[in-house]
């Protein structure tokens, strides 16, 4: 078919007049309140406020998923792993690059509408990647922070700046990675620089203005509750950054945040004490960012044991009680199930081998058994899992999450001076190998050749009950994944992994129902949407997002 | 779908060798002891350390890459190859007196060439390196290197290529290779043999492997590339294709010497 281009004045005017009778929809805070009641739609990172990543749509089933068709590629211009989560709306994907790209993209055929590029100030400090993990969006904008630790509001429809503020100080290595979250009229982000001895915190900005509306440290004052949790002026630089997007329960008005490792990373004895609120879960009020309640997981962390895992919400009979609960995989290597009302430890069991903890106590503080000096901890640095985006499927009852099976770290503790906008380490560490010198996992993948095996570590998708805290089932992988997961009303499974693999798997068994190798590492979950009737699903693999449907 | 794969005590690519894993244990357990007469003591690298600190960093610098070309630590000369060499440059000097002549006593200078080969490690692990030359002979020759390795497209495939080993593997873990190769044997490089389910054995080495596939080159020298689903048993040794050598510390040490000289195609 062939379509006449008519330029004239009849064509200009009906243009004009329909700009002004349709000013485009609107994403007001209502629609990503009841964002489960559109699944056409991935309006937040987590893919709603309870962070289940699970959706309604079924139009894709266990049945039907062999028949999945490659729709269109996105290549991305630039190297590095691609973290980033797809927000689609209206038919319309807003998605980053490295270093701080966002991209509008239709989301049918995955051709540009526009790109606007921000470019981080050249002292910006980040210790493991220039990683964006994608925007937010609310009314007529389209929300990033940056590397350079800003927070910039794009018009969603023009992608030009509307305001750009500061986050934090770039001089002092803090920075913007996760996608931020917006709550009514206003956009919350955490802080990264765990590694660079910067002072944690939450910040919420007014939508309209970008004017700071509030801030919480996540390391307490002098004269705060638990700031003698910390000696002498260590929580000054005691890291506990917060870079992973959290979750939000409207009906207790409170939003959750994952804080991360207490600074220097491997020397615990130089900062004694408990490090509050590092590897801890936080509850702030949503309008003025007061701690409510606060549960930590390592204490006196000398293991990087970040918890900025997704704090994944439900509303759940647990064991005989209806009850709002939070479930966790933490970096540690434990699985907690939590009260997310009062902060109540309700369940906690390890989920891979762990030997820095000999068990758990009554009220989920982990007995310390550290190793000695040279010998294997398990987890080892990276953890039993880490940042990438878990499911939970309201259908099953089941939490999924990528863990790191027989993966250890020998650490190494030194003494080491802080220094502003310098790493601050306190050490280091090496992987265990079966041989000396023999290659090991890294950070991210870059290589595809596996030469270092699963022999030194490989990924176990897991099943977990959070009613036993056991795992139902698991899905093991040759390599380790940072992929998260996506599950949907007809109980599929859709994830990723280091190989570049993409699977679709029943949520019910761990069956593998369909895969396709995409070539390059995946370290994100999968997003799914839909646009006239059809179901899409979305995934990066490498420096490509590819997004599937069913033949229409 | 899932393989059932295993772990066998010993599978060897090399047929002759097949049964020789007892063997193996008791050669090894004599030659564990001696590892000591291939390497530098940790006292000669700490004295070492203090003569490099006083006498040379002026000019090599902290890290020893000051000089232009030449990186001490990693092991990257101009003309030096074995410990020899080394000794004569330092005693001698070279570059027309840039280098000057340095008249140290025995133990320094042991001790300095210890702590470069240590790679300015005080706590590292410093290999004795000889003579390339006769480590060449020694390689194609006593040692029967040869029979089974591959170096610059001459040998056989089925153990590792060789040709480029000296840039990619730290003289303690080439040294381990020789003389106690249980301990040096990466996962990867661990024998296989896999039966498909078209009744086919397959034995070789694998270069790769992934969730679904693995590829590997077999006792043929053919590259191949299997699916998992479509094999029946899968089997991993824990044991390497051979036995430590029977040379002795100098030998080895000459062997070293040559392997390092083996840095892909100049
Ligand atoms: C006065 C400066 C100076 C001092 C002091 C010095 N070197 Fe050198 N060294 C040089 C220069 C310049 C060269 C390069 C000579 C040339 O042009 O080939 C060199 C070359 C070498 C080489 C040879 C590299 C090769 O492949 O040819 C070695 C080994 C070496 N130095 C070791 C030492 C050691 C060990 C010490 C201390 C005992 C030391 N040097 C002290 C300046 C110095
Ligand atoms: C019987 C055959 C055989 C002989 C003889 C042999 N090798 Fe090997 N070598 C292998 C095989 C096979 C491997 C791979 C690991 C394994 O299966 O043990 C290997 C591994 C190696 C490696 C490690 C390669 C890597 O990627 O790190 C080195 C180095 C090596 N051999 C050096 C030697 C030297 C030097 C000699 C002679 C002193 C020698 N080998 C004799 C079969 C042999």
């Amino acid at each position: 078919m062939r379509l006449s281009k008519q330029i004239g004045t009849i064509g200009l005017v009906f243009f004009l007049g329909l700009a002004a009778s349709n000013v485009a929809a609107q994403v007001p805070y209502e629609r990503i309140l009841n964002s489960q009641d559109e699944p056409e739609n991935w309006l937040t990172y987590n893919g709603g406020y309870k962070s289940q990543r699970y959706s309604q749509l079924d139009q894709i089933t266990p049945e039907n998923v062999t028949d999945l068709k490659l729709q269109w590629t996105l290549q991305n211009q630039v190297f590095g792993a691609w973290q980033s989560n797809p927000i689609v709306v209206d038919g319309i994907m807003y998605i980053t690059e490295r270093p701080n790209t966002v991209m509008a993209v239709d989301a049918i055929t995955g051709r540009f509408f526009w790109k606007y590029r921000h470019i981080p100030a050249e002292n910006a400090l980040i210790c493991c990647g220039a990683n964006n993990r994608g925007v937010a969006v609310l009314d007529d904008k389209v929300f990033m922070g940056t590397l350079d630790a800003r927070l910039i509001a794009l018009d969603r429809i023009t992608g030009s700046a509307l305001w750009d503020v500061e986050v934090g100080d770039v001089d002092l290595a803090y920075s913007v990675t996760m996608a931020p979250l917006v709550v009514k009229d206003q956009v919350i982000v955490g802080v990264g620089g765990g590694e660079f001895g910067i002072r944690g915190y939450v910040a919420a900005y007014d939508a309209e203005t970008g004017e700071e509306a509030w801030k919480t440290y996540t390391i307490p004052g002098p004269g705060e509750p638990n700031h003698d949790s910390w000696e002498g002026d260590d929580w000054e630089h005691g890291g506990a950054p917060v870079w992973i997007t959290g979750s939000f329960d409207p009906e207790l008005n409170l939003t959750y945040w994952g804080v991360g490792n207490p600074g220097p990373d491997w020397n615990a004895g130089q900062r004694p004490g408990d490090n509050l609120y590092s590897d801890s879960v936080i509850a702030l009020d949503a309008d003025t960012g007061e701690l409510k309640w606060y549960f930590q997981f390592t204490p006196n962390d000398a293991y990087d044991y970040d918890s900025v895992q997704v704090p994944v919400l439900a509303d759940i009979v647990w064991r005989g009680t209806p009850r709002k609960i939070m479930m966790w995989a933490n970096r540690n290597g434990y699985f907690y199930v939590i009260d997310r009302v009062t902060g109540e430890f309700l369940e906690g069991k390890p989920y891979v081998k762990v030997n820095w903890s000999s068990g758990l106590d009554e009220n989920g503080r982990p007995i310390p058994t550290p190793q000695p000096e040279g010998m294997p901890t398990y987890p080892g640095n990276q953890g039993g899992t880490n940042w990438y985006p878990p499911s939970f499927s309201p259908r099953t009852g089941l939490f999924y999450f990528s863990a790191w099976q027989d993966y250890a770290t020998i650490y190494r503790a030194e003494e080491s001076d802080y220094e502003p906008g310098r790493a601050f380490l306190g050490g280091g560490f090496s992987v265990l190998a079966p041989a000396p010198g023999a290659p090991t996992i890294g950070i991210g993948r870059t290589n595809p050749i596996n030469n270092w095996t699963n022999e030194v570590g490989f990924a176990s998708l897991k099943a977990m009950d959070p009613q036993t805290g056991e795992e139902v089932w698991s899905y093991d992988q040759f390599d380790v994944s940072d992929s998260g997961m996506l599950t949907t009303a007809s109980d599929l499974l859709f994830t990723g992994g280091r190989e570049g693999y993409f699977h679709a798997i029943d949520a019910r068994n761990g069956d593998l129902l369909w895969n396709v190798n995409l070539g390059g590492q995946i370290v994100m979950a999968p997003v799914t949407f839909s646009v006239g009737g059809v179901q899409y699903v979305s995934v990066i693999s490498g420096h490509a997002l590819s997004t599937f449907a069913l033949p229409h | 779908m899932k393989t059932q794969i295993s772990r066998t005590a010993r599978l060897s690519i090399l047929p002759a060798l097949a049964f020789s894993g007892l063997l193996a244990v008791s050669a090894q357990q004599a030659l564990a002891q001696e590892v000591g007469d291939h390497q530098y003591t940790s006292e000669a690298v700490e004295t070492g350390s203090q003569v490099y600190t006083q006498q040379c960093a002026l000019c090599h610098g902290p890290q020893g890459a000051l000089v232009d070309g030449i990186n001490l630590s990693i092991g990257q000369f101009r003309t030096v190859q074995s410990d020899a060499d080394l000794r004569q440059v330092i005693s001698e000097g070279a570059g027309q007196g840039r280098m000057p002549a340095f008249s140290l006593r025995a133990e320094e200078l042991r001790g300095v060439i210890a702590f470069i080969r240590a790679g300015f490690d005080p706590e590292g692990v410093a290999v004795i390196i000889g003579d390339p030359v006769r480590g060449k002979e020694l390689f194609e020759g006593e040692g029967q290197c040869a029979d089974c390795h591959r170096v610059r497209g001459v040998g056989p495939r089925t153990a590792p290529d060789l040709s480029n080993i000296g840039a990619i593997r730290t003289p303690a873990s080439l040294q381990r290779n020789i003389t106690d190769p249980a301990t040096a044997l990466l996962p990867i490089n661990r024998p296989v043999r896999l039966v498909t389910r078209f009744e086919e054995t397959i034995v070789g080495r694998r270069l790769n492997e992934d969730t679904y596939t693995v590829q590997l080159i077999d006792s043929t020298e053919r590259l191949r590339s299997l699916k998992k689903v479509d094999l029946i048993s899968y089997e991993i040794s824990d044991e390497p294709s051979k036995q430590p050598t029977t040379m002795s510390s100098d030998e080895v040490a000459d062997v070293i010497g040559y392997l390092l000289t083996l840095r892909g195609l100049e």
